[in-house]
């Protein structure tokens, strides 16, 4: 019991003090802090609710992802079947989520089948390919896309994504966001300080897919548009402006795509000064300009974006240079947006926003102030109680209280964990279940004096009889923690996130410590009686 | 110095004998809190229904009924106001917009703000959610299925620790709390909402908590007086840990209480569930998970002598009681 050697008290002592200078530069704003140079600061991460800021949940459009590698794949067919020296096809038809042909002539086939497998790529780690081939009464050929192939474009589309949400948001220029994927289908935004969530959103709204492609000016008759029957590869797009009926047709296969864009900005158009968008095409997109600005003086073409065209204008010279600019009806903040969709890249699959939860600033400060204003007032009613219960074992208790609770902030900080609303509160909970620990130590002391043991007899015995009972209570307590922060989202997550940091802390503060500080007053005082 | 003793030494309160009453309170309090739950139901915060919540907070408290008209002419479905914290700060819900268009909830968000600012100038934007039908259905499934699995992971691991009377009485036991935290929120209509499954799932580790230490000190009873009865080791046992039980029971809710008054509007009904929850969990605790462990046949080894813990100190012996 009085075996409590230097050493054991030194790296007790030395454990603590350093946990406890962890918790220091949290108490600092992080301007000052970041002055100290070499000097370790970390930092505890307010959570939104106290910081103020957004958070959004953005879900996959998956089934516009099917259309468009079915329609990729429609267009990649086509192509292939032409080559030299071509196939002849029927109609493809891909009304159905699969893609199937009639072979005119029955006997290519095989020829056609090498053709389409090459078409095709491995997918997962199964040696499945991502399209499955099969001839169906020996002349019609059908492609169906498999789970396989469907998940690890969604993989890959999902991965683009995130970093073209990630994008977006630096244009912003917040601080420190956060954008994390959760599970296949579902991006995490998490925007601190963020007042205006309406321009992310809108921001993350746009696809930004950039088309350039030719007017069909052939005359078409209107009744048979609105049937859907149109010249071969072409169809019918609408005008931005909003107005209904207000279509254009054009040719279905694109000249030109944002894939060949180097950069975009917002501008001012010389002539008038309305807003427009300046793009520049690279190497292969300026070359690919020039030839059709060449080709096509006095023809139209369509500048498209997310399936909507923005403007049709003639082609009135070539232009060499690789660059021009959108005109439409801009105003300096749509084109702007429009300039940073562009630059950052189109999102392959759309996204929707499921959740979304924002904060404002007053609310944010208010929380904190009286989250900490609560916290003060336990501590120190819970004091007053123990010291007065339980005299100078209710001391050493509350040292220990007070030593845990900076040292919880110090492994918050180290842990570089977001402390939230609810984890404030969980700071005031383990307060009051810390003093469970040493309620359960004195009040076994107590007994044990009233059985008639002696001092020394029934410190060891408080000590080791209610530790057992604290380890398991504390076992349980651990139990419901962890569930939450496996279960539970951001704020909840926090509030389990201290509560577990709790639990070890205030296990070993209330027991070891204490009884560190206990064992060192019996060996200098040997008192032959205790006020407990 | 004189210290505080809020229980004096060796009580010897008759718990036992009163559980036949405690039982019918029992039974009474939960079927109420089921017939509540189920008639009344919870209100049910944009967690679990889907929908938007904004709150503002206005310089002077507005008139609810100008504000709810406000909103009601923009015809977005059914509207519900509440004041939060103090009449100054108001919460106004709304159920998920019915296009499906990516857009809508924004839509929607800005033309109530708009409304808003409108005809009450002072107003300020405080927070706000916005909660997708599908979304909240997955949240409802993830709070239901954390409480279950807490209540059988620890009632898993009494099983394991203890004897299997322990871990059924104690499962009980926290299901029991668990009813009683629904039938409170049924009752007062308070905000059921994710903080609120957070606060129950607190309340399931701290009523273990409180079980472990009176079971452990039944078990160390049983072991130490084996020709006692039943009811009188869960007497004895309850007697000995009342100060411990008083104690940290006081402790907790100072801690709460202050959190209660001074901890600002967001977190109020999770800590009003706690604290409820401190007090039912140490009422379940003597009154249904020690009596049940006597009913259910729980009993110490007679076969077995006596076997005092500790070191054989003179005035060991059995306790003297006033029967």
């Amino acid at each position: 019991m009085l075996d409590f050697p230097r050493w054991k008290i030194a790296s007790i002592l030395g454990l603590l003090a350093c946990l406890m200078a962890l918790a220091i530069p949290s108490f600092f704003p992080e301007d000052q802090t970041k002055t100290w140079g070499w000097i370790p600061h970390p930092h505890v991460n307010l959570g939104l609710d106290l910081a103020g800021g957004s958070y959004l949940l953005l879900e996959a459009d998956t089934s516009d992802l099917a259309k468009t590698r079915l329609n990729a794949m429609r267009d990649q067919v086509q192509s292939e079947m032409a080559r030299a020296p071509a196939i002849d096809i029927g109609d493809i038809a891909s009304d159905t989520g699969k893609i199937s042909f009639m072979l005119r002539d029955v006997s290519k086939v095989d020829a056609a089948r090498e053709r389409l497998n090459k078409l095709t790529a491995g997918a997962g780690l199964t040696g499945q390919r991502d399209w499955d081939l099969s001839v169906v009464d020996s002349s019609r050929i059908v492609m169906t896309p498999t789970q396989a192939g469907f998940d690890q474009a969604l993989n890959q589309a999902m991965g683009d994504a995130t970093e073209v949400v990630r994008k977006r948001i630096d244009e912003l220029g917040t601080k420190e966001p956060t954008i994390v994927r959760q599970g296949n289908d579902r991006i995490v935004v998490q925007v601190p300080g963020l007042q205006n969530p309406q321009a992310l959103k809108d921001l993350l709204g746009k696809t930004a897919k950039l088309e350039f492609k030719m007017v069909d000016e052939t005359p078409v008759d209107p009744a048979q548009a609105a049937k859907g029957i149109l010249p071969l590869g072409d169809q019918i797009l609408p005008y931005d402006d909003g107005t209904p009926g207000t279509t254009i047709m054009v040719k279905r296969q694109a000249i030109l795509t944002g894939d060949q864009l180097v950069t975009a900005s917002q501008g001012f158009k010389p002539e008038d000064n309305s807003p427009i968008v300046n793009f520049t095409f690279n190497s292969e997109g300026g070359k690919k300009f020039a030839r059709i600005t060449q080709t096509n003086i006095g023809k139209r073409f369509a500048v498209i974006v997310d399936d909507r065209v923005i403007t049709a204008p003639s082609i009135n010279t070539e232009i060499l240079g690789g660059s021009g600019y959108i005109e439409g009806r801009f105003t300096v903040a749509s084109a702007n947006q429009l300039a940073i969709a562009l630059r950052s890249g189109k999102l392959t699959i759309p996204l929707k926003v499921v959740e979304e939860r924002t904060v404002g600033p007053d609310l944010g400060a208010d929380s904190i102030r009286a989250g900490v204003l609560a916290c003060t007032i336990a501590v120190v009613a819970v004091i007053i109680f123990m010291f007065v219960t339980y005299g100078r074992f209710g001391a050493y208790a509350n040292l220990a209280v007070i030593i845990n609770v900076v040292v919880i902030v110090g492994v918050l900080a180290l842990l570089n964990s977001t402390l939230t609303l609810p984890g404030i509160a969980g700071f005031v909970l383990t307060v009051g279940t810390a003093v469970d620990a040493n309620v359960l130590i004195n009040e076994r002391i107590r007994e044990e004096r009233r059985r008639g043991r002696s001092v020394l007899q029934s410190v060891e015995l408080g000590y080791k009889e209610a530790s057992r009972t604290i380890f398991e209570a504390n076992v349980t307590h651990a139990i419901s923690a962890v569930i939450m922060l496996l279960m539970g989202s951001g704020p909840i997550r926090g509030f389990a996130i201290v509560l577990l940091i709790g639990i070890v802390t205030s296990v070993f503060t209330a027991v070891v410590f204490t009884r560190m500080m206990v064992v060192t007053w019996i060996r200098r005082a040997r008192p032959t009686d205790i006020t407990i | 110095m004189r210290l505080l003793k809020l229980v004096p030494d060796n009580t010897n309160l008759p718990f036992v004998s009163l559980r036949v009453w405690a039982f019918a309170l029992t039974m009474l309090l939960s079927i109420a809190a089921i017939g509540l739950t189920v008639t009344r139901g919870l209100n049910l915060g944009v967690d679990f229904v889907g929908g938007l919540m904004i709150e503002e907070k206005f310089a002077t408290p507005p008139h609810l009924d100008t504000l709810r008209a406000t909103v009601d002419k923009l015809n977005l479905g059914e509207v519900r106001l509440q004041n939060v914290g103090d009449d100054k700060t108001v919460s106004i819900k709304l159920p998920p917009p019915k296009s499906a268009d990516k857009g809508a909830t924004d839509a929607v968000v800005k033309q109530v703000q708009a409304a808003i600012s409108a005809k009450f100038p002072d107003a300020r934007f405080s927070k706000q959610d916005a909660v997708s039908g599908k979304v909240s259905n997955e949240l409802i499934w993830k709070g239901a299925l954390a409480v279950v699995l807490a209540v059988l992971g620890i009632g898993l691991f009494a099983i394991f620790r203890f004897e299997w009377q322990f871990g059924v009485s104690t499962v009980v036991a926290i299901v029991h709390d668990v009813l009683m935290t629904l039938g409170f929120f049924a009752l007062t209509q308070l905000e059921f909402d994710l903080n609120i499954v957070a606060a129950v799932l607190t309340i399931i580790g701290y009523s273990i908590n409180d079980k472990i230490v009176i079971d452990d000190r039944i078990r160390e009873n049983m072991r130490r007086y084996r020709k006692m009865d039943m009811p009188q080791i869960v007497d004895l046992s309850v007697n000995e840990t009342l100060p411990r039980t008083v104690m940290t029971s006081l402790t907790i809710l100072l801690a709460l209480i202050a959190l209660l008054i001074f901890g600002g509007h967001v977190l109020r009904g999770f800590t009003a569930a706690m604290i409820l929850g401190i007090v039912v969990g140490t009422y379940s605790s003597i009154y249904v998970s020690s009596s049940l462990l006597i009913s259910l046949g729980l009993r110490p080894d007679p076969t077995k002598g006596d076997v005092p813990t500790g070191k054989t100190v003179p005035s060991e012996g059995m306790p003297t009681k006033k029967r």
